[in-house]
């Protein structure tokens, strides 16, 4: 019997696309994976709609409102949703303008930081609005599978993924758990 | 200036080693309306202490400040009963906006700050406030208004209406230690004559428990104490009532003062102390020069001081330790820290105060009714006592009975009255609940109040509060919710963060931005917070919430949305800011 | 120290998890436990410092009652369960609120690795951190030449307090404040670290088991897969800590 092929949808919200690329890592094995998985949405195939898929990862925190939509857009079409990397479970190094007001750090970002020339706070309505904390993304929608690490390794990713191309529930190795 | 201030406001009679710490703190704040860092290294000076155990206590205690407050310096209780937002009005809010001062912020002429603060104790004269330290009651719309007016003209406040002031007694109704009155010395008589072993028999036969709320024998706990191996033995008076809804000690303090510093000086007889401590909490500081005064009657009446009542050898001095607004306080391990100087964090136990009390020794703590308890058994008998209660609950309990009533005041009852019996006396009709023991004892619904109060039935240390069927209940779990974060020593994790993370999970609900799940999550937090905290505070935090949850779960269910997700925070809200600095009201702007 | 044979000839002894463990009067659960080897999570607690209780992961059911390990006295005939789903579940998210009331970022701290927070969170298996984040805005203290002060990370676990006040004798640090704005503080007229005499070879510069104290010019000297906690679970490291003992070398 031809298996149907998983399809996955990935994305980057407030991360460094690092937990992308050690993705990538995981080198030949790609090709192995590549027999049972096909890619929707994401910066590996450039389609820029979500539609329907299994597995949603999740890459980076929750800055501002375009993040939020996309991860609902991922939310409403995947069967599963995984927070992959420390910035989508923690808000990671983002979240470090959480200690300060959200005004304080435009204001010191846009008018009164060394260097700046016409200071003025971007307000364009092209540009994605900021929220006033950085959040993880299980705070915005539910989440169904985490997988720590900055970045998860190759290893751990195969670790997430592989059960589940036989419908089965992804376990962590627990030399895999690491928070950076 | 220490010089000075030593022996200012204490009767010249008693001794004192040295001026304690939190009054010292207090009179230094007194003046500079803060305790500056610099302060803080002096007075570290002064008793020869780390700069931080002082700069710990500054910060422990909610009435001391690290930045100036008001001239005029107005706390607002925040209790469901004594509290601004016990009518329709939230009058902390108006009379900010009336001062044009926001909460917490000293207005920058420095003239006025607005505060809220744990429970006054004042439940039974409506919403009450302490001002520079001193209450004032029955606050409403007008007399905030009025209030305002005053303070922008500056005038004293001994140029304010004075009925503003007056606290009144509100005795509504008295069983064996209220009618007692006028103290002489009777019981303190009787005790010297039948000696220190018969007198602890008489306190253990009588079946006294103690009135605090816990309900340890006083007698097996003298006894233990007694026995206790120490090179002092001290008693101590709990009278740091805290519990919101609890004002009955203030009026014990006020009018059996007498009684209560005899039965102190029985303690001390029975277990072998020569000194003792009041430690009143800090917002019943008001009532220290009528307790000084009352002291000073017992030292010149000689029922305390040396060779008391002409007893070669029996030695006894009390001094009054007040407080500096903490509810955790009211622990007696947590008191015994606070007596010690230092931030009142509970302790590890055992070793119990019995054994390891105060300074490491022998330590008998008592609430206040149970020492004006112990007084009258030594005066009547304990037959006479145990006539009344029940087999387990012997003698009365006074309560503070406030909220939808229309007959506040303190009610004295044998034990084992029943609940409807109270809400009869007090003038409540159609009640929903009542809270007994305080945000940390049990919510009993209507169709419960035919049970009883006692130890084995439902314990209180004295709150009684009513809650009429208009009361919104979800609102009084928040206000309790809050009490508990705000009062959590902050030592031990689930108590810390737990208390905290409930007050979110609270108003989550509140605003109907919950699921199903969410009330799963809190009685998981509730249960994590209660198993595994480090005292009683931690482990009674939650019983509000699981009451609530048990007996009122449309309460809850009302307000959830259906569905299985919702976010942790309130993403629309969440962008306001944002939506401040850039001046956008675009779509894009909005997510909802 | 008590010598090891001397202790199992005639001593009382509890049950810990259905295993018969000896224990001297005077000892705690948490002391009978390790002299066995046997694990009881713990991150406040340090052998060879006064216990304090304040961390509560050592939670454990003793004859029924939720009590601490590292605080309570073994008593004989004692039956104690600490490893088991729901205790385990207990940890986790008590581990789940000291991350989330703090400023834990794992990937920008140079105490990764290194961290017994961390390490805890691995031994639970803790993947999220579960709570709303409280995002506390917390003094950093760089005033020090050699040792930093970083308190959004400090967990509250008073273990510098007494290795300083009871083993390096100089009472450098404090907690103070109360409930979640409790932090700690440096015992010096301006509350600054530089005015201390805390020095990096002290106890207290080295105890904190998480990123809050940090000896400086130290940051990432081992790289990844060679720190502690890299190859070993805390589980096996804290069978070896134990406050340096007078005969050791120090420093």
């Amino acid at each position: 019997m031809a298996e149907r092929k998983l399809k996955i949808a990935t994305t980057s919200l407030a991360g460094c696309f690092g937990c992308h690329m050690s993705f990538l890592d995981i080198d030949e094995k790609l090709m192995l994976l590549n027999d049972r998985i096909e890619f929707n949405r994401s910066p590996l195939t450039d389609i820029k709609q979500c539609s329907p898929s299994d597995i949603g990862l999740i890459e980076g925190g929750v800055c501002n409102a375009d993040n939020v939509r996309v991860l609902r857009e991922f939310r409403a079409n995947c069967t599963i949703l995984i927070a992959v990397g420390a910035c989508a479970i923690t808000g990671g190094v983002p979240a470090m303008r959480n200690y300060f007001d959200l005004r304080e750090c435009l204001e010191e970002v846009y008018l009164n930081g060394t260097g700046v020339t016409n200071p003025q706070i971007p307000s364009d309505t092209e540009l994605p609005l900021l929220l006033d904390k950085v959040y993880p993304v299980q705070e915005v929608v539910k989440i169904d599978y985490f997988l720590p690490g900055c970045p998860p390794s190759a290893d751990a990713f195969l670790q997430l993924l592989v059960p589940q191309l036989d419908g089965q529930k992804p376990q962590l190795a627990a030399d895999q758990l690491h928070y950076d | 200036m220490l010089v000075v201030m030593k022996n200012q406001s204490w009767p010249h009679s008693l001794i004192f080693d040295k001026q304690h710490l939190l009054h010292r703190l207090y009179t230094l704040q007194q003046q500079d309306r803060h305790i500056s860092a610099e302060t803080i290294v002096r007075v570290a000076g002064e008793f020869n202490l780390p700069v931080s155990q002082v700069a710990s206590v500054v910060d422990f205690y909610s009435f001391f400040y690290r930045k100036p407050v008001g001239r005029y310096h107005m706390l607002l209780s925040n209790c469901t009963s004594c509290g601004y937002q016990a009518g329709k009005t939230d009058l902390l809010k108006m009379l900010c906006r009336s001062l044009n001062v926001d909460p917490g912020v000293t207005r920058a002429d420095g003239l006025v700050s607005i505060s809220e603060t744990s429970c006054i104790g004042m439940c039974d004269h409506g919403a009450s406030m302490l001002i520079n330290g001193i209450p004032l009651v029955g606050l409403d719309e007008t007399k905030v208004t009025r209030i305002a007016g005053l303070v922008e003209q500056q005038l004293t406040l001994c140029q304010w209406p004075q009925d503003w002031f007056q606290i009144t007694r509100s005795i509504r109704q008295s069983g064996m230690l209220l009618n007692n009155t006028g103290s002489s010395g009777n019981s303190l008589t009787k005790a010297l004559s039948a000696g220190p072993g018969r007198t602890l028999d008489m306190i253990e036969h009588s079946g006294l428990r103690g009135r605090g709320g816990a309900g340890f024998s006083a007698g097996k706990k003298w006894r233990l104490c007694r026995e206790a191996t120490g090179d002092a033995h001290y008693v101590v008076c709990n009278a740091d009532e805290g519990e919101p809804g609890t004002f009955k000690d203030r009026v014990l303090l006020q009018c059996h003062a007498g009684a209560l510093f005899e039965g102190m000086t029985i303690c001390a007889l029975v277990i072998g102390a020569r000194k003792g401590y009041l430690y009143l909490r800090g917002e019943y500081r008001y009532l220290l020069a009528h307790l000084q005064e009352a002291l000073e009657l017992h030292y010149s009446n000689n029922l305390l001081g040396c060779s008391i009542l002409g007893h070669a050898g029996f030695d006894f001095d009390i001094e009054i330790v007040v407080g500096a607004g903490a509810y955790i306080c009211g622990e007696e391990s947590a008191l015994i820290e606070s007596l010690e100087g230092k931030p009142g964090v509970p302790r590890i136990r055992p070793p119990f105060p019995v054994t390891h009390g105060y300074l490491g020794q022998p330590t008998a703590v008592n609430n206040v009714e149970t020492f004006i308890a112990a007084a009258y058994i030594v005066t009547h008998g304990s037959d006479n006592f145990r006539m009344a209660g029940t087999e387990q609950s012997t003698g009365s309990k006074i309560l503070s009975v406030s909220g939808d009533c229309r007959n506040p005041g303190i009610y004295e009852y044998a034990f084992g009255v029943s609940i409807q019996e109270i809400l009869d006396d007090c003038g409540a009709d159609n009640v929903q609940a009542v809270q007994i023991g305080g945000p940390a004892g049990t919510l009993v619904a209507h169709r419960d109040f035919r049970r009883r109060i006692s130890f084995e039935g439902v314990s209180t240390g004295g709150s009684f509060l009513v809650f009429g069927e208009n009361r919104d209940l979800l609102t009084v779990n928040q206000n309790f919710a809050r009490f508990f974060a705000h009062e959590s020593c902050g030592f031990c994790t689930p108590c810390r963060v737990g208390t905290r993370l409930m007050e979110g999970s609270l108003q989550k609900i509140v605003d109907g931005r919950a699921v199903a799940a969410d009330i799963e999550e809190i009685k998981r937090l509730s249960s994590l917070i209660m198993r595994y905290s480090h005292c009683g505070l931690g482990h009674t935090a939650a019983n509000h919430m699981l009451d609530s949850l048990r007996q009122f779960p449309g309460l809850f269910e009302k307000r959830i949305m259906q569905q299985a997700f919702s976010p942790q925070i309130d993403l629309e809200a969440a962008l306001e800011t944002a939506r401040q600095i850039t001046h956008r009201d675009d779509a894009d702007a909005h997510l909802d | 120290m008590t010598n090891e044979a001397n202790k199992a000839i005639d001593a009382n002894s509890i049950t810990i998890d259905g295993e018969t463990v000896p224990f001297d009067a005077g000892q705690t659960i948490m002391d009978a436990a390790l002299a066995v080897k046997i694990y009881i999570p713990h991150l406040c607690h340090y052998p060879g410092l006064t216990p304090a209780g304040n961390c509560r992961l050592c939670m454990v059911e003793a004859n029924g009652k939720s009590v601490a390990a590292c605080v309570t006295q073994a008593q004989s005939g004692q039956q104690v369960s600490s490893n088991t789903p729901e205790l385990n579940a207990a940890r986790l998210s008590i581990t789940q609120m000291l991350f989330v009331e703090g400023n834990h970022i794992c990937p920008s701290c140079e105490k990764s690795g290194n961290c017994r927070l961390q390490a805890m969170g691995y031994y639970l298996g803790m993947l999220e951190e579960h709570f709303h984040q409280f995002n506390p805005r917390r003094e950093i203290d760089a005033s020090h030449s050699t040792v930093l002060l970083d308190r959004d990370r400090c967990i509250l676990c008073d273990l510098c307090v007494r290795a300083s006040r009871d083993v390096d004798k100089k009472n450098v640090f404090a907690i103070a404040g109360r409930g979640i704005h409790a932090r700690l503080i440096v015992n010096t007229a301006s509350g600054k670290l530089g005015d201390s005499n805390i020095e990096a070879k002290d106890l207290a510069a080295k105890i904190c088991p998480v990123g809050a104290i940090l000896i400086r010019e130290r940051s990432f000297d081992s790289p990844v897969a060679e720190r502690i906690y890299d190859r070993q679970s805390i589980s096996d490291t804290a069978m070896t800590e134990h406050v340096p003992r007078k005969e050791d070398d120090r420093g």
